[in-house]
């Protein structure tokens, strides 16, 4: 059977073999409940102290500011609940294109009439409307809940984190960033950044699933989302995924120490497949700002629609490369992207998304693009 | 040669078995997709391997694989039942019963709910730690929608009459929930035989990975919903979204099968070292059995050592032998276990308690050991306890007035 080409690592990533090696201990000797008070137990709860420790200290954070969870989603829920519920925010904006995670807890919070609702314009390059995005803090009679993804999943747009929080600040409203894909590809300085909330899921940078953070800035005090135990200083209840918390600190160790290097060779294959498929595959347009404020590792690709085209990712498919629609976590809806049909409603284009990591290459690159020339 | 420390907190958590390690390795390493892809390979393998885990957790508790939702643990399967049930049944009720010896994972999550308007009535339990039946048939309403009474305890290892309480519940029209964290693959449970509606679990009590487990939500005889607690991706038929976690669900599924398998002798073999370590530490003068010694888990024993303080106790051996005084979620308390107390135990008694965990791998020579150890350790502490020479004198303990402090 030949290679597979992996080109859906805004999805998920592989776990790293240095993460996995940090974990082993963890998934046969070192097994104790961190609760615990023995050996056993305290060996376990340091091991995750010292997670913390290390994720925030590469995201200049204080250890008391990182909780860790079972992903996401789950920190995404928590910290919005948490701003309507806890700290009086009435009103939330956010946009169209956020990550189901964001639109259907807010959209819930909404329905149940615990907050109003509103989306900021987006530009036609997918970028948020700082404008109206003021105009809606300004106008607005109730205290705000502004949840904005620091970069999108599908096309890869990044908001400036810092002018949104600076705007959120000026207008004392709550800031949830929903970092999923940001976290682990890019730096961050929590400590001079003015948002209350960031998370992060390590398998989108090479770490296990089933775990992730919530950052909480230390000025907001919230209450737990989910009960039942003093784990995470009462914030978290149940018993630590030790393993997973070893994994998502050891993957963001390497993430960050290899930064500089793997931004720069991911972010020149995105770019050679941009060019690349410009010359060979006519009428090929691109979604967001791929040139712009973008993630380096997501490349959103409108083909023209035809009868070959329209079955594209099935015949990627039997060409063994992955790629995919949109986000994962919708895929298999036939609704389509809600993202896509947001910013670029053309019904004579069909839309695929490839996402990229360290371990691909220009050779694969070459292939994807003469096989997706045949098949347009 | 005896290698130290003996672990004996198997109530706590479990080393995984390493045939669960084995069957979660391919999905660390080549088949890492996101089950939620649904263009290429990676992701159908995921989905697969999760379709299957997911089989095999559902045959280990009688269940069909659709009435199967994975969670992170057993602590968020409490919280999506509770919550999930109290929101979606709101329109029938508000009230909830359960028990004063339940896991904080429902206590803390039944506080919850009364903050949020709903009742919530906490049965006593009798001093062997089963509930009353018939002051639970007493506390029923027309507002009751949910029955929350654990499967197993965690500290005392008593199993609830979970057959007469389903049986209570469906002749008023009440969900039945319970927490089976502690009784799903050390015992055999099954939904339908005793008739439960809504079931957490967890993979890390039963020798699988850390950071999974699963809620049962029947779907026949009644169809019981619940409200998502967590909204997203629209992952487990909406019910809890995030990406799932493949390894731990593998890992957890493999978990199940081994129990399932293997039950028969591990039990036989368990509760046979749980009995010979009972009986020689009840040898020691002065020491109880607390709860029911029946209606018990295998391979569990808590027993109280009068005149002698719990935690020094576990200082005298804490090097070699790994037990606790209770529940772990509470252990860095200084407090008195509420579920000893709620037995009716005085502070002496329940500040004087050890849970003994017995697991799969649990040795006859480790046993021995800690019979010695023990015994050993109770009869120094004693030595040097001015309640035990007084004890031993005649004194009535009872009478005396302690000047307060």
């Amino acid at each position: 059977m030949p290679e597979r080409i992996y080109l859906d690592n805004a999805a998920t990533t592989p776990l790293c073999k240095e993460a996995l090696e940090a974990m082993m201990p963890y998934l046969t000797t070192h097994f104790g409940n961190p609760s615990s008070i023995y050996s056993y137990g305290r060996e376990s709860r340091m091991a995750i102290e010292n997670a913390r420790k290390s994720v925030a200290k590469i995201l200049n954070a204080h250890p008391s500011e990182i909780f860790f969870t079972s992903g996401g989603t789950e920190s995404s829920n928590t910290a919005i609940y948490a701003a309507v519920r806890d700290l009086g925010c009435k009103h939330i904006i956010t946009s169209a294109i956020e990550h189901h995670a964001t639109l259907h807890t807010v959209d819930f919070l909404h329905c149940n009439g615990e907050a109003a609702l509103s989306n900021v314009n987006l530009l036609s390059d997918g970028h948020i409307d700082m404008e109206d995005l003021e105009n809606i803090l300004s106008s607005s009679e109730d205290r705000c809940l502004v949840t904005l993804m620091h970069a999108n999943n599908e096309i890869g747009n990044m908001i400036d984190i810092n002018a949104v929080g600076v705007l959120c600040k000026k207008y004392n409203a709550i800031f949830h960033s929903d970092t999923v894909q940001t976290v682990g590809h890019f730096p961050f300085n929590l400590r001079e950044t003015p948002v209350h909330f960031i998370t992060g899921a390590s398998h989108k940078f090479h770490g296990p699933k089933g775990v992730g953070i919530l950052y909480i800035n230390e000025n907001v005090k919230i209450k737990p989302f989910v009960h039942g135990g003093a784990q995470e200083r009462n914030m978290r209840a149940g018993t630590e995924n030790l393993y997973g918390i070893i994994g998502f600190a050891k993957a963001l160790q390497l993430a960050t120490d290899g930064y500089e290097k793997d931004s720069a060779y991911i972010n020149e294959l995105k770019l050679y497949m941009m060019a690349t498929l410009k010359k060979n595959i006519h009428g090929v347009s691109f979604n967001g700002d791929p040139e712009g404020r973008s993630l380096y590792t997501v490349l959103s690709v409108s083909f023209p629609k035809s009868e070959k085209s329209e079955m594209l990712l099935f015949n990627l498919d039997i060409n063994h490369i992955c790629a995919s629609g949109g986000s994962a976590c919708t895929s298999g809806a036939d609704a389509g992207s809600h993202v896509i049909r947001t910013i670029n409603n053309n019904p004579n284009q069909v839309t695929v998304r490839f996402s990229f990591s360290k371990h691909n290459t220009r050779e694969e690159i070459d292939v994807v693009v003469k096989k997706l020339k045949e098949l347009i | 040669m005896l290698k130290l420390p003996v672990y004996l907190d198997n109530n706590a958590t479990t080393p995984m078995d390493p045939r669960v390690l084995e069957a979660m390795i391919p999905y660390f390493t080549e088949h890492f997709g996101n089950a939620a892809s649904r263009n290429h390979p990676f992701g159908w393998e995921a989905e697969e391997a999760v379709d299957y885990a997911r089989e095999q957790v559902a045959k280990l508790v009688g269940a069909d694989p659709k009435e199967i939702i994975f969670t992170s643990g057993a602590t968020e399967g409490d919280n999506l039942a509770i919550k999930g049930v109290f929101e979606m049944y709101a329109s029938k009720g508000n009230h909830i019963i359960t028990c004063t010896t339940e896991h904080k994972a429902v206590l803390d999550t039944c506080k919850h709910i009364e903050k949020l308007g709903g009742e919530v009535t906490y049965l006593q339990v009798k001093p062997d730690g089963l509930i009353d039946l018939g002051e639970l048939e007493a506390a029923i309403k027309p507002t009751t929608i949910l029955i929350a009474i654990m499967y197993a305890n965690n500290e005392i290892g008593v199993i609830q009459p979970v057959r007469e309480i389903s049986a209570l519940a469906k002749k008023r029209g009440i969900l039945f929930f319970t927490d089976a964290t502690q009784a799903v693959g050390k015992v055999p449970v099954d939904v339908n035989k005793d008739g439960i509606d809504v079931m957490a679990f967890t993979g890390h009590k039963m020798y699988g990975p850390k950071g999974v487990g699963a809620l049962y939500v029947r779907r026949k005889n009644p169809r019981v919903k619940v409200t998502a607690q967590m909204d997203g991706g629209g992952h487990e038929r909406g019910m809890r979204s995030g990406t799932l976690n493949v390894p731990g669900i593998v890992g957890f599924g493999k978990a199940c099968e081994i129990c399932r398998l293997d039950m028969e002798e591990d039990t036989k073999r368990i509760k046979a070292l749980r009995d010979k370590l009972e009986n020689a530490l009840l040898q020691i003068e002065e020491s109880y059995l607390n709860g029911n010694k029946e209606s018990r888990l295998p391979h569990v024993s808590n027993i109280s050592f009068k005149y002698v303080e719990g935690e020094g106790l576990l200082m005298g051996f804490n090097k070699n032998i790994a037990l606790s005084s209770g529940s772990a979620c509470t252990s860095a308390s200084l407090e008195p276990s509420y579920v000893l107390k709620a037995l009716g135990l005085g502070d002496d008694l329940a500040h004087s308690s050890l849970r003994f965990g017995l697991g799969r791998f649990t040795t006859e020579e480790q046993i021995d050991y800690t019979v010695e150890q023990i015994t050993t350790t109770v009869n120094k502490l004693r030595e040097m306890s001015p309640l035990w020479e007084m004890f031993k004198e005649g004194v009535d303990m009872d009478k005396i007035e302690w000047a307060a402090h």
